[in-house]
């Protein structure tokens, strides 16, 4: 206890001398303060971006196996005019019925195509799938239903518009029970179901573009590839373009998650010879490997920022070992007084040292209060960053623009610690220069 | 015989540097008993400083014994004399010393900090302190608020705090203005006259002159321990001429009356030697025996 008040009372004596010189004293905090918020600030902003990221990948699935059609570039193309890659449906098949650990395999069958309802029209995306699909992908209804075994059994005109879509198409009608006509195809589809909105997702990878959902039209593939043949024909900007395309997608769900990582093998194995051909047309992703991916970088990124702003702390703390150096030569005479007045060498060690603590310990509670600062002033940032320069802010990626930082909570009890630690390290070399002055001296100093 | 508030037993100081040792101190000896007022001087070179250097346990001596009241300080460590310090000694110091950050009340008790006591108790003491030295209506104010001579009176009311064996002051109305000296000066006295040990280096006539004994040194020796009035008688030097009161100046006629050369003259007013005596020493010395 009496150590408790001793102390109390060393700290009361420091605080009072920081206070002499409080300039000076408020600049060596500075040091200390912004290397802890650098620290929890860098922290922050790499976990939001990891975090989105890893949020990206996991709505991919982390049971999921997602096997997608590339199309090559032209000079692998070969000479004839129709571009033909992709996933065939033979090795779809062989895929469901060889590889017992798959609980669901979904064909998804894509092509850009206008649609239209009496006088509205709209451009969108026609997608030919399974029942499957909607689970998959944990789509919600808004109205209606999704399609049935039965409707892509039967190869049934129901179509489920996705909400896009739907208000372009039927701004004032209900959507139910209508048809709406491609025009390109001379089709019609009777409209079953409506989806809520579905959050777009960013691109992962190469071969997972960038998905905009909320123009996609829904259809049986079964009905897909019966109205429409495999070869697929555009006309655009002067010129026709035909592909031949089976399948666009196979997004491929494993029983449980353990069995992912063979399953993404036996899968790969099957496809090696369209894989290793050389044309680039089809390409395997698991998410659960891009999710341990990400999850390495993380902790990668973490790492080197914590190692920057390890780094301007440091240099906070050399910046202390300065101004304390400086303050006890120039308080000499006053370390002489009290040597006079019976102080011990370790008396004079403990002042200084409470009082360089002192100061790193405010920096490092101005450091994280400003640290936790971090969301709230990058959102300040960003809402006038877009307000004044909304051309720029445009152009950078998604991912920049729409980060949302998220403090790492560990990061303020190291950051402070490291800051009470320099406070320690960088105080003690000053501290015993003060106590070993010689009191006879010191009193004759200045 | 009463208590020694300190007794030096050929005490002796060297200072070995590169070239050559300097023997600041060669061996005094003297007691100061409890209660005295002695004062300590010396030309620069006569070992002033060294010996209180070794008065305030600054310094441990290279030879000799040197006692505080019945404690054997020679040999003590720096943490041994830093107790001591904070125990048993108070310093007055010629330019106050004062620790800017405390006010008057916390300047006080700085000693008992370092003794680790300092409580509601000591703060109470501290007060009185305060008030016996004149100081009891500004206890709040900081250094930078008061005057030298107030300075020097928180000094004076630090260096009792601990209850000291003696009062050690350098040159403690140095910086101070004749009026403010001889403030200083009669507190000195009142407290000598309560029962508190004094010992004052100087190197003024004047400041001497207010205390109850003189030692001088030269070269590292003591050249006298007198009683005030037989070295005023040896040195040649009458009160200060501020204020004298009636009983003085009948002093200082008699002086000047019984004021004779060694070859028989007597001397004229003009040649009353004040302060500095340096110059006068072409005499036999005299030796004269101390009782107590």
């Amino acid at each position: 206890m009496n150590a408790l008040m001793s102390l109390f009372r060393t700290w009361q004596l420091g605080i009072k001398s920081l206070f002499l010189h409080p300039m000076r004293s408020a600049l060596t905090v500075l040091g200390i303060f912004i290397g802890v918020a650098a620290v929890i600030w860098l922290l922050a902003i790499g976990e939001g971006i990891s975090q989105k990221a890893q949020e990206q990948i996991a709505s991919l699935g982390a049971r999921n196996i997602i096997v997608r059609s590339i199309k090559p570039p032209l000079e692998k193309l070969g000479d004839s005019n129709v571009a033909e890659f992709g996933l065939l449906r033979k090795d779809f098949n062989l895929l469901v019925n060889t590889i017992p650990q798959i609980e669901v395999a979904i064909p998804i069958r894509e092509m850009k195509i206008s649609f239209s309802f009496g006088n509205n029209d709209m451009d969108g995306r026609l997608v030919g799938s399974t029942t499957d699909y909607f689970n998959a992908t944990k789509l919600k209804l808004a109205k209606g239903r999704f399609l049935s075994p039965a409707d892509v059994d039967k190869n049934k005109d129901f179509c489920v518009l996705s909400m896009g879509i739907a208000e372009a198409l039927f701004p004032h009608d209900d959507p139910i029970g209508k048809r709406v006509y491609c025009p390109t195809n001379q089709t019609y589809y009777e409209v079953v179901g409506i989806l809520r909105k579905r959050t777009a997702s960013a691109g992962i990878g190469g071969s997972l573009a960038a998905q905009d959902y909320s123009r996609d039209v829904y259809i049986p593939i079964t009905t897909l590839n019966q109205r429409v043949g495999d070869v697929t024909r555009r006309f655009q900007s002067g010129s026709f373009y035909a592909e031949k395309v089976e399948l666009h997608q196979a997004t491929i769900q494993v029983k449980t998650m353990d069995d992912v990582l063979t399953v993404a093998e036996l899968v790969k194995d099957a496809l090696r010879t369209q894989l290793e051909s050389g044309k680039g047309d089809i390409d395997v992703v698991v998410p659960l490997e891009l999710l341990e991916q990400a999850e390495t970088t993380r902790m990668m990124f973490m790492i080197f920022m914590g190692l920057i702003a390890a780094v301007s702390l440091l240099v906070g703390g050399i910046g202390i070992m300065n101004i304390m150096l400086a303050t006890v030569t120039e308080r000499t005479r006053e370390i002489g007084i009290r040597r006079a007045l019976g102080a011990r060498q370790g008396a004079i060690q403990r002042q200084f040292l409470v009082e360089t603590i002192t100061l790193s310990i405010v920096g490092g509670l101005v450091g994280v209060a400003v640290g936790l600062l971090c969301p709230v002033t990058l959102e300040w940032l960003r809402d006038t960053l877009i307000e004044n320069f909304p051309e720029e802010m445009a152009s950078l990626p998604a991912e920049v623009r729409e980060t949302v930082p998220i403090i790492v909570p560990i990061s303020i009890p190291v950051s402070f610690g490291i800051a009470v630690l320099i406070g320690v390290i960088f105080g003690m070399y000053p501290a015993y220069r003060a106590s070993r002055m010689d009191p006879i001296e010191a009193l004759r100093h200045e | 015989m009463s208590n020694i508030a300190v007794r030096a037993e050929n005490l002796g100081k060297d200072y070995v540097l590169k070239s050559e040792t300097v023997h600041a101190l060669r061996g005094v000896t003297f007691d100061v008993p409890e209660g005295d007022y002695v004062a300590i001087m010396g030309p620069s070179g006569s070992g002033k400083s060294t010996l209180l250097n070794l008065l305030g346990c600054l310094d441990r001596p290279s030879f000799g014994e040197l006692y505080l009241g019945t404690e054997n300080v020679a040999t003590l460590n720096d943490n041994g004399l830093s107790d001591i310090r904070s125990k048993r000694i108070g310093f007055v110091f010629q330019s106050y010393n004062l620790i800017q950050q405390l006010n008057v009340v916390e300047n006080i008790q700085v000693p008992l900090y370092y003794q680790g006591k300092v409580n509601r108790t000591t703060r109470k003491r501290a007060i009185e302190l305060a008030g016996k030295v004149g100081l009891g209506d500004r206890q709040d104010h900081r250094p930078q608020q008061l005057s030298g001579g107030q300075m020097q009176r928180v000094a004076i009311a630090r260096s009792m705090v601990n209850d000291p064996y003696y009062i050690l002051a350098d040159e403690a109305t140095g910086n101070l203005d004749s009026k403010t000296t001889d403030e200083i000066l009669c507190l000195f006295e009142e407290l000598n006259a309560e029962g508190k040990t004094i010992i004052m280096v100087t190197h003024e006539d004047e400041v001497a002159a207010r205390c109850r004994r003189v030692i001088r040194l030269r070269d590292g020796h003591i050249e006298s321990d007198l009683p005030i009035e037989q070295d005023r008688q040896k040195y040649h030097y009458s009160m200060p001429t501020t204020e004298l009161s009636e009983d003085e100046e009948e002093d200082v006629a008699v002086t000047q009356a019984q004021a004779v050369t060694s070859d028989g003259f007597s001397v004229d007013d003009d040649e009353i030697v004040m302060g500095g005596s340096s110059d006068s020493h072409d005499e036999p010395e005299i030796e004269v025996e101390i009782d107590e």
